[in-house]
């Protein structure tokens, strides 16, 4: 198989790096070769975050090239705008309807635009994912990234990997139950 | 077993798998996980050092003394070790010694971009450069093999991307090496002239021997494809230069880059037609193999700077990038880094941003963050340590004017025991009347938590003396020294006026903890009340005067429809400095 390139992103404390976490151990234990990029340090503080996953039979690059994902899974709305470049022309989005203000909104330098989500499904296929009302219904907001993860899951078909065991292998006991049941509203959510 | 490491773990793991006794670093992204993983093994003695010249210099005495031993750090933290690092090359070892450098091709949290590639060549030692996860662990144990068969110290160079990004490795189980046995040998270890000029002779002979082993070590190996184009590369490059020509190139992957092998490196470029080199930041392959009478493409076509990711290589050499979605860009906000909420730094830029007849100097950690709007509170940031320094020069030279500017030094709790005690020691002894703020957060902060030598604990989370900073500014003869709460606005106003005013120089420590900080016992008995309020706006109080905004908080916004401030409630920690700004009083303590 030709690899895959699943772009992750968000803010810096959504949890993507556990949610790709997931997915990459998942992904090696199905017995695909992975490789997964993720920037640490200073630019992170509440700044623009991504988590760059590829697998496939042979990976060479670890990083994903603007026009090189098949999916971009945004934690954030405008973060979905900001990477749109980096997905393929024919690749999808998922994206979590979630906005955090950046810093130039908080101090009413610049605008949070209303009308991001529609501006997406202008150039490619969408899927809004409520994840934070559904976290929250699960009874944890953090749950969020989890969601999304199962979101991801599905629109990649990798369904048939035992993601309940992986939960369970890696989160803390208190947190399976949940983080169980979040990883299927997300897989749910997606078409 | 096949595991999921980053570059960082694997450097760990193989270390640990090579039998390594001591390992010693200063935390510096991206460097920092190799220690942080080194220290989980109970088999090996791990320690976070003052800096970097500490840390190595407790690898070479562990080396002497018999051990094998590893020093790891951040770029820039080679500078701070380039002492005992050449004359270290004149001794040699006795365990194998091995030195990591993580450098940072496109600065992602550093304030430049060295290529530290050439430290192995100014400084004479035999370099690794591994491209993956994989190579990490191999080279490591490779390099403890070759330091103690030629009786050197090795470097490993790194970046980012190899070090943060995460690949599969097969791991080993670990061999124990024994110490090795010691005893005096005044001609090895005691670098005096007369040593120093019989070791130096006896590097240069070793430099031969090294250079012959580059010529037949497997780690730098051709790969003959089609013969047009032939790339010669090291590190993360070959797998980016792997993606975008496949197998339609030729390539030399060197892994071993001081000495480098020239004969191979001659073999490889007579047999292609068009040699490409591609790698990061300086062109140190490209000097080598044009002085070996070739003429490569290197810098005229690939960048100076930043990563030559496959998107780079691919614009430089074929014109144009993958195929992309095209859309209005316009929309989108930028995102710069901002302190966190509950930030116990922001009191502090607030307060000081709204001084504009002063010169801040600044250093490295997330209060370089005060140079960023709204607090626009930073004049320099340059090193480790510097800002005290910087700012005692600055303050004799304005001292020479009429109307001499105030300076201000700040600097955190560990970058203070880095090196700006030493900066603080000549602020003592030459009196240049600085006022100097330690921003104690009670933690090193911006590289994700590591403790000090002020946290009171290892980095095997076991308790140690604690070192109080109140007590060591005393004993340097500082007369006005204060330690303050940075979200009490006015207490710190009120010692900033009065410390500003002296002819002498001062010291203020503010002390409250890093809002992301796991809490030590101590800590929960010292910030009893610490991040448990919450604050709420009154909007029939809030005027929409915005004034709170300059408390640059993300959990503050400013609500366009109600045109009133707004408390994010889930990132609202309490600190209160929001609630202090307001003019208004309008931000109030949640009831709980």
């Amino acid at each position: 198989m030709t690899t895959k390139s699943v772009l992750l992103v968000g803010v810096g404390g959504q949890g993507t790096i556990l949610a790709s976490k997931l997915l990459t151990t998942g992904l090696m234990q199905a017995g695909y070769d992975v490789k997964m990029s993720e920037i640490h340090g200073m630019s992170q503080r509440g700044g623009s975050v991504s988590s760059q996953v590829r697998y496939g039979e042979k990976v060479l690059s670890p990083v994903i090239e603007p026009g090189g994902a098949d999916i971009l899974v945004s934690f954030e709305v405008m973060e979905a705008l900001r990477w749109l470049n980096y997905l393929k022309p024919t690749g999808k989005v998922i994206v979590n309807q979630y906005q955090l203000p950046p810093m130039p909104v908080i101090t009413g330098e610049a605008v949070y635009a209303a009308d991001i989500i529609e501006d997406l499904r202008a150039h490619a296929d969408v899927t809004v994912v409520n994840a934070a009302a559904i976290a929250s219904e699960l009874g944890n907001p953090k749950a969020m990234n989890i969601v999304l993860l199962g979101a991801i899951i599905k629109a990649m078909q990798l369904t048939d990997i035992d993601w309940e065991q992986l939960i369970r292998e890696t989160v803390k006991p208190a947190f399976v139950d949940l983080n169980i049941k979040a990883v299927h509203r997300g897989m749910e959510a997606v078409e | 077993m096949k595991k999921l490491l980053t570059g960082d773990e694997a450097i760990a793991r193989g270390a640990y798998e090579a039998g390594v006794h001591f390992a010693a670093a200063y935390p510096g992204t991206p460097s920092t996980e190799i220690l942080e993983n080194l220290a989980q093994y109970k088999e090996v003695y791990a320690e976070w050092s003052p800096n970097e010249k500490v840390a190595l210099e407790g690898a070479i005495g562990a080396s002497i003394a018999g051990g094998r031993s590893i020093a790891s750090m951040k770029h820039v933290g080679l500078n701070v070790a380039a002492d005992p690092l050449f004359t270290f090359v004149y001794t040699g070892v006795n365990g194998g010694a091995v030195i990591v450098t993580a450098d940072e091709p496109a600065m992602y949290s550093s304030q430049n971009e060295q290529d530290n590639r050439n430290y192995a060549k100014a400084a004479k030692l035999p370099m690794l450069e591994p491209a993956d996860s994989q190579e990490c662990l191999d080279m490591v144990k490779l390099a403890f093999e070759i330091s103690e068969s030629f009786d050197t110290p090795v470097l490993m160079r790194l970046t980012t991307r190899v070090c943060h990004a995460k690949s599969l490795v097969q791991c080993g189980e670990r061999q124990e090496v024994p110490i090795r046995e010691y005893h005096r040998q005044m001609d090895k270890y005691v670098c005096v002239p007369a040593v120093s000029r019989k070791l130096r002779i006896k590097l240069a002979q070793r430099l031969k021997k090294l250079a012959a082993y580059s010529e037949q070590t497997p780690i730098n190996f051709a790969q003959y494809n089609d013969l047009k184009v032939g790339v010669i590369t090291s590190g993360d490059c070959y797998f980016y230069a792997q993606e975008v020509f496949g197998d339609t190139v030729s390539y030399l992957k060197l892994g071993m880059t001081n000495p480098l092998p020239v004969n191979l490196i001659r073999e490889f470029c007579q047999k292609v037609e068009k040699i490409y080199i591609i790698e990061e930041n300086d062109p140190y392959l490209e000097e080598a193999v044009r002085q070996l009478g070739f003429a490569p493409i290197g810098q005229e076509l690939f960048p100076y700077t930043g990563e030559l990711t496959p998107e780079v290589i691919r614009q430089a050499v074929f014109g144009q990038v993958l195929p992309t979605i095209e859309y209005d860009q316009s929309k989108i906000v930028g995102r710069p880094p901002t302190l966190c909420a509950g930030c116990p730094h922001r009191g502090f830029f607030y307060e000081i941003g709204r001084r504009k007849d002063i010169m801040v100097c600044g250093d490295i950690g997330c209060y370089a963050l005060g140079s960023a709007k709204p607090f626009n509170a930073i004049d320099t940031t340059i090193c480790m340590g510097a800002s005290i320094s910087m700012g005692h020069g600055a303050q004799k030279i304005f001292k020479l004017g009429e109307k001499p500017t105030k300076v201000v030094s700040v600097l955190g709790d560990s970058t203070f025991f880095h090196t700006g005690i030493n900066s603080l020691i000549n602020v003592a002894y030459n009196q240049s009347s600085t006022v100097n703020i330690i921003l104690d957060n009670r933690i090193t902060g911006m590289t994700g938590h590591q403790e000090n030598p002020g946290s009171g604990y290892t980095v095997k989370g076991e308790p140690t003396n604690l070192i109080d900073i109140e007590t060591l500014v005393k004993a340097l003869g500082f007369r006005h020294v204060r330690t303050v709460d940075p979200n009490d606005l006015t207490l710190l106003k009120e010692t900033l006026d009065a410390f500003l005013d002296l002819d002498e120089p001062s010291v203020i420590i503010t002390r409250w903890p890093c809002a992301l900080k796991k809490f030590s016992k101590e800590d929960k008995e010292e910030f009893r009340d610490a991040f448990c309020q919450k604050y709420v706006v009154d909007t029939e109080t809030c005027i929409g005067c915005r004034i709170c905004m300059r408390a640059g908080c993300p959990a503050l916004s400013f609500d366009q429809e109600t045109k009133k401030a707004k408390v994010d409630k889930v990132q609202c920690l309490g600190c209160g400095v929001c609630a202090q700004i307001c003019p208004k009083k309008a931000i109030k303590k949640e009831d709980k």
